[in-house]
């Protein structure tokens, strides 16, 4: 929690900033691993990572960090319970096959997860929809509806009911508009992107 | 077959345990190193090479006159660079360039022939082993290996998890499938069905079965290729002619590549080696070894792991990778394993591929 300034993504960052330091991380969907690195380095975290795509895999090979390719929607099962402090799950849940099951996952292989997802019940998402007609490609969801990888929808809502409904307690939750933080009020229709930390 | 070529030669002091419950007198193991060992001895990397490789990884073989077999990835500069540090790689008991094998003369002045011990992924390591008390090197700065090497690194971390901080698979496997040992039994029966193979005890005459390894060498190369590979190198062209000749010549340039490969192949390589090395990688399964839990066969390991698989590769498929990366996970290791996209299969380990060498290279350092 230093007041260093951070080149990772606000959700990444706002992550970064509350695992404490010298835990066990696994990164689900780690992407380049900026979140890995900045946690191992910064931390001193023993971070994996987790990630589909074969091209990023290699990049974080190549930097050091111990990345798995594989599909959180299978691979979560080959790990054992509570192999970690932390699971984080960044801008992932949405393209999950079952949110739900994954959040089950994430709270079965670590004692506490961290999950940000793109809101989709913000004023712009909404507005588009609403005056628009058509699935909204917005700066927070930029790619149209036939192509996006996002196949599950949320909102900051949606999710605080999924938690209720997983016996998950929300620790934290942390909200961004314009890449940076907001207050909670309103955070349903003002927030772009949600983070919450999530126990069991 | 021993080495009339230069190469350091370690011998073994102790008779070397194996597997069989029999143990190996006055074993000897030729190898190669490249680069400086440095005054903490903590810069070591051994190489563990393939099936029919041998310890000149990075120079020139004295028989073939190629360059190294993985040149392009061990040298100065090179993804493992031999500036940093001390590459060690050795030809494994068994084989036939300068270390202890088949073709080796044993006490009572004859060669083994088939008298030599069958031999395992695990004996071969337990020879590297002793070349490293030998050097002095207590703990590696990794192992390397691809292929049947990878199945070295792998027994490597899982018997002497002390000795290695990094472990680096390539296109590899922790046990032999059947399909495996179905493609080495092709090679095996063509090698004993050759008249000049005599039950082993060739070494005396001037015939070698050549035929019979010939055609071992053509079945598992092609084992080593993919379908997109080899249509994209031959198709179905023909060689040196421009129609069929209605006859069993090499019509096709397929053909033709295989039987070069195959008689080559002789030329290089002793038949009986080629029967044992085999054996000893059918005989692979890490788990077995562990208690049938390959999970268990890792339990001591502090070691980092980096396992790499191609796509095209149908000889050890990405899913023999995942079961090792399952197994890693389970037990808390450090692991990172990637599925690299490449034409060429198998041997794509061998082959140009610049996000292998930055794999390796970001792994190893």
């Amino acid at each position: 929690m230093t007041s260093r300034p951070s080149t990772l993504r606000p959700d990444l960052a706002a992550i970064a900033a509350h695992v404490a330091p010298g835990s066990r991380v696994l990164d689900i969907g780690c992407g380049d691993g900026a979140l890995m690195a900045e946690l191992e380095s910064e931390s001193r975290c023993d971070a994996r990572g987790m990630e589909l795509d074969g091209a990023l895999v290699e990049r974080c090979v190549a930097r050091g960090l111990s990345v798995v390719q594989g599909d959180a929607n299978v691979d979560l099962a080959d790990y054992p319970d509570k192999a970690f402090d932390f699971a984080v799950l960044s801008q992932t849940l949405q393209t999950a096959t079952r949110p739900d099951a994954m959040l089950d996952e994430l709270l079965r292989v670590a004692d506490k997860a961290f999950v940000s997802f793109p809101n989709f019940a913000h004023w712009r998402t909404r507005a588009a929809l609403m005056f628009g007609g058509r699935m909204p490609v917005t700066r927070a969801l930029p790619v149209s509806w036939y192509e996006t990888q996002n196949i599950h929808h949320v909102t900051v809502e949606d999710f605080r009911d999924l938690a209720r409904a997983k016996g998950a307690k929300i620790e934290r939750s942390w909200f961004f508009a314009n890449e940076r933080a907001i207050s909670p009020v309103g955070a349903n229709w003002r927030a772009e992107f949600a983070v919450f930390e999530l126990s069991r | 077959m021993n080495a009339p070529f230069a190469s350091n030669l370690y011998a073994i002091p102790q008779a070397l345990p194996l597997d069989s419950g029999q143990a190996l007198e006055g074993a000897q193991l030729a190898y190669e190193t490249y680069g400086n060992l440095a005054a903490d001895k903590s810069n070591a990397i051994l190489i563990c090479h393939a099936l029919t490789g041998d310890q000149y990884v990075a120079s020139e073989h004295p028989i073939t006159g190629k360059p190294g077999w993985w040149e392009r990835m061990v040298g100065p500069g090179k993804p493992i660079d031999t500036d940093r540090y001390f590459v060690i790689c050795a030809n494994v008991i068994g084989s036939c360039m300068g270390s202890t094998g088949p073709a080796s003369i044993s006490s009572d002045g004859q060669p083994y022939a088939m008298r030599f011990p069958v031999i395992t992924i695990r004996d071969m390591v337990r020879g590297l082993v002793a070349l490293l008390d030998g050097l002095g090197v207590d703990r590696l700065h990794a192992v390397v290996g691809g292929s049947m090497g990878g199945m070295q690194a792998l027994s490597l971390a899982a018997n002497w998890p002390e000795r290695a901080a990094r472990v680096l698979v390539i296109a590899s496997t922790a046990r032999h499938s059947a399909q495996n040992i179905a493609f080495h039994e092709v090679g095996r029966q063509a090698i004993m069905a050759d008249p000049a193979w005599a039950d082993g005890d060739y070494y005396a005459s001037d015939a070698r079965p050549d035929n019979g390894l010939a055609v071992a060498r053509m079945a598992a190369h092609i084992t080593y290729l993919s379908e997109e590979g080899l249509t994209e190198k031959f198709g179905r062209r023909l060689q040196d002619r421009d129609a069929k000749s209605f006859g069993f010549d090499a019509d096709f340039q397929v053909e033709s590549y295989l039987r070069y490969q195959g008689s080559g192949f002789t030329q290089r390589f002793d038949a009986n080696s080629y029967l044992y090395i085999t054996r000893a990688m059918d005989y692979f399964d890490l788990a077995e070894e562990h208690g049938g839990k390959l999970a268990d066969a890792f339990a001591d390991s502090r070691a980092r792991f980096c396992l790499v698989s191609f796509d095209t590769d149908w000889l050890y498929p990405t899913a023999e990778s995942r079961h090792i990366v399952h197994a890693l996970n389970a037990t808390g290791a450090k692991v990172s394993f990637v599925e690299l996209s490449a034409p060429h299969g198998h041997d794509s380990f061998l082959l140009e591929h610049e996000q292998l060498d930055r794999v390796v290279k970001g792994f190893v350092e």
